[in-house]
C-alpha cells in the first residue's frame, strides 16, 4: 500500500511575518526580519543582530489560554504552537472531540534545543537549593518533545506524536518523516514542522564559533548575504514553520485545498568522513542526497525547475551550488531557478527548513518565484556553475512546477525533498 | 486577615487553574480539587507555590498530600499562619 501525499495546510511564525498573509507579503517584497538586538551588545556578542518573530499579547491570547500562558517561557513552544495551530486551521481541520483522540492524525515537530529560558530559570532555582519551586511545567517546557507534546494535546492527535532533531535539517527531515508515515498507510494526516528558541543562550554558541557577521551591526537588513561575494556569515534566527501533510484520498474526501504534492525525498549523512566534519558537509554525501531524492521522487533531474537552497550566507555557499550542479548534471542557463530565503530572515537554525518550506510552497500559491535578498554581488565562484539570470534578486511572476528543497545540518546530515504543483 | 479574606484569596488562586468547563462559582468549601474541580494533578504543585507566595508560608510535601479539598487547604494555611 502506497498513498500519494499532498500538502493541505500551512502555518508560519517567522521573523518577517506571523501568518500566511503577512509572511507572503514580506517574502515577495524582500522585507527583512533581521534586527539589532541591544541585549546582545550588553552581553559582548560580536554579532549583535538576529531575527525573531514579533509576538505581541494579542497574538499570544489568540493561540493560548491564560493557564497555558502562566509561566510560559519556552519561545520555541510559543512559535511552534502558533505555526502548528495555523496550519491545522488552514487545512480546514479542527481539534478532535473532548473524549476521543483522532487516531489518524499525528505530529512530527522538531526542535534543536527547547525552552532554554525556562531551563535558565530552573537552573538558578536548583542551584539555590529551591528545586521545589520549579513549578509543574519545567519538564514539559524543556523536554525536546515539548513542542510536539503541546501541539498533540491541543489538537487531540492519536497517531504518532514525536519531535525529531537533526540540527538545521530538522524541519525538512520532519516533513519526510510525516510523508513516509502517510505513504505507508500508517496515518492519514501528519502535522510536520520545526521550531527554534530565540535568545542569547541559543545564539551564543554560534557567536563563539566566529561564524556570524561582525561588521553589520549598524545595518542589520544587509547582514545576511546568501550567494554573494561579500557574504560574511550566517545571521542567527528563530521561529517556526508548519505544514499539514495528508493522503490524497483523505484530502479529496474532505474537499481540502491542495497546495502541492510531496513526490519524495531522501535523508543521509556524510559520516563526518573525508571533508565532512561536525560542522562541515561532505560534498559527496550532499550530492548523493540530492540524487537519491530525485530518484525517490520518480522524476528526472531535468523536471526540476526551481530550487530553494540551504545557502546560509557563509563563504561555503559556492560549494553548495557546485553540489547542486553536479548532482543534477545541470549548469549555466540550463540550471533551475534557485533562491535562498536566509537574506530575508537569516538562519532560523532548527526552524530554518520548515519556515523555508512554507515560503517555497507559498510560491506555488502566489505564482511567484521569490527573489534572493542581498546577492546583487553574486559570488564569482557561483557564476562558474550557474548563469546569473537563474538567481533573481527580485520576485518574479513564475509558475513553479517541480521544486527541490534541501537543508543541511551540523553532524554532517542532509535532507532533500521534491514537490510538484498539484 | 479573617477567614473570608483567606477564602477569597484562595479562590482567586484556584480559579487560575480551573479547566474551561468549571466556573469560579463551582468552588465550594468542600470541593475536591481533582475529582470535583477537575484540576490537573500537576497544577496542584502550582497552587501550592501560589499559596506560599500569597500567604508568605512554606508547605511541606506532607501538607500537599493532605490538601485534597478547599477546606483542607484553608486548614493548612491556618495552621501555618498560627
Amino acid at each position: 500500500m502506497s498513498n500519494r501525499v499532498v500538502i493541505t495546510g500551512l502555518g508560519v511564525c517567522a521573523p518577517n511575518g506571523i501568518g500566511l498573509d503577512e509572511f507572503t507579503a514580506s517574502m515577495q517584497e524582500g522585507i527583512s526580519g533581521i534586527r539589532y538586538v541591544p541585549q546582545l551588545k550588553e552581553l559582548n556578542f560580536s554579532c549583535q543582530i538576529a531575527s525573531k518573530p514579533i509576538v505581541n499579547d494579542a497574538v499570544l491570547n489568540k493561540y493560548f489560554n491564560s493557564l497555558e500562558l502562566k509561566g510560559l517561557q519556552s519561545t520555541g513552544i510559543i512559535y511552534g504552537v502558533i505555526a502548528g495551530s495555523q496550519a491545522w486551521s488552514d487545512a480546514g481541520l479542527h481539534p478532535s472531540e473532548e473524549n476521543r483522540p483522532d487516531w489518524d492524525s499525528g505530529v512530527v515537530f522538531g526542535s534543536g534545543t527547547l525552552g532554554v529560558d525556562k531551563f535558565h530559570e530552573a537552573i538558578h532555582n536548583i542551584d539555590k537549593g529551591q528545586v521545589r519551586r520549579l513549578g509543574s511545567t519545567a519538564v514539559a517546557q524543556t523536554m525536546s518533545s515539548g513542542i510536539s507534546a503541546f501541539l498533540g494535546g491541543k489538537l487531540g492527535c492519536g497517531n504518532q506524536v514525536t519531535s525529531n532533531s537533526s540540527a538545521c535539517s530538522t524541519g525538512t527531515e520532519a516533513l519526510l518523516m510525516g510523508y513516509e508515515r502517510i505513504k505507508n498507510g500508517q496515518a492519514k494526516r501528519m502535522l510536520v514542522g520545526s521550531t527554534s528558541d530565540s535568545g542569547p543562550y541559543v545564539w551564543g554558541g554560534f557567536d563563539a564559533l566566529r561564524i556570524l557577521p561582525r561588521t553589520y551591526n549598524n545595518q542589520p537588513e544587509k547582514a545576511s548575504r546568501p550567494m554573494s561575494a561579500s557574504a560574511a556569515g550566517l545571521v542567527p534566527g528563530s521561529g517556526a514553520g508548519a505544514l499539514v501533510l495528508e493522503s490524497l484520498e483523505s484530502a479529496l474526501q474532505r474537499g481540502a485545498n491542495i497546495y502541492a504534492e510531496v513526490l519524495g525525498g531522501h535523508v543521509n549523512s556524510g559520516g563526518q568522513r573525508g571533508e565532512g566534519s561536525m560542522t562541515a558537509p561532505n560534498s559527496e554525501s550532499v550530492q548523493r542526497c540530492i540524487a537519491q531524492a530525485v530518484s525517490n521522487a520518480g522524476i528526472e533531474t531535468n523536471d526540476i525547475d526551481t530550487i530553494n537552497g540551504h545557502l546560509t550566507a557563509t563563504t561555503k555557499d559556492p560549494v553548495e551550488i557546485s553540489n547542486w550542479s553536479q548532482a543534477l548534471g545541470r549548469s549555466g542557463k540550463d540550471f533551475p531557478f534557485i533562491n535562498s530565503f536566509k537574506g530575508h530572515f537569516g538562519h532560523c537554525l532548527a526552524a530554518s527548513g520548515s519556515i523555508e518550506l512554507v515560503a517555497s510552497i507559498l510560491q506555488m500559491r502566489e505564482n511567484k518565484f521569490f527573489g534572493t535578498v542581498n546577492c546583487e554581488d553574486l559570488h564569482p565562484e557561483i557564476e562558474k556553475w550557474v548563469h546569473p539570470s537563474k538567481i533573481p534578486t527580485q520576485t518574479m511572476d513564475y509558475s513553479v512546477q517541480v521544486l527541490a528543497k534541501a537543508s543541511f545540518g551540523f553532524g554532517d546530515v542532509n535532507a532533500c525533498t521534491i514537490f510538484k504543483r498539484f | 486577615m479573617n477567614e473570608n479574606q483567606k477564602y477569597d484569596k484562595l479562590k482567586a488562586i484556584i480559579s487560575t487553574y480551573l479547566p474551561d468547563d468549571v466556573s469560579v462559582d463551582d468552588i465550594q468549601m468542600n470541593s475536591h480539587f481533582i475529582n470535583e474541580l477537575n484540576i490537573n494533578s500537576a497544577h496542584l504543585v502550582d497552587i501550592v507555590l501560589d499559596v506560599e507566595d500569597e500567604f508568605d508560608i512554606m508547605l511541606e510535601n506532607e501538607d500537599m498530600e493532605q490538601m485534597q479539598t478547599v477546606k483542607d487547604a484553608l486548614e493548612i494555611i491556618d495552621a501555618k499562619l498560627a
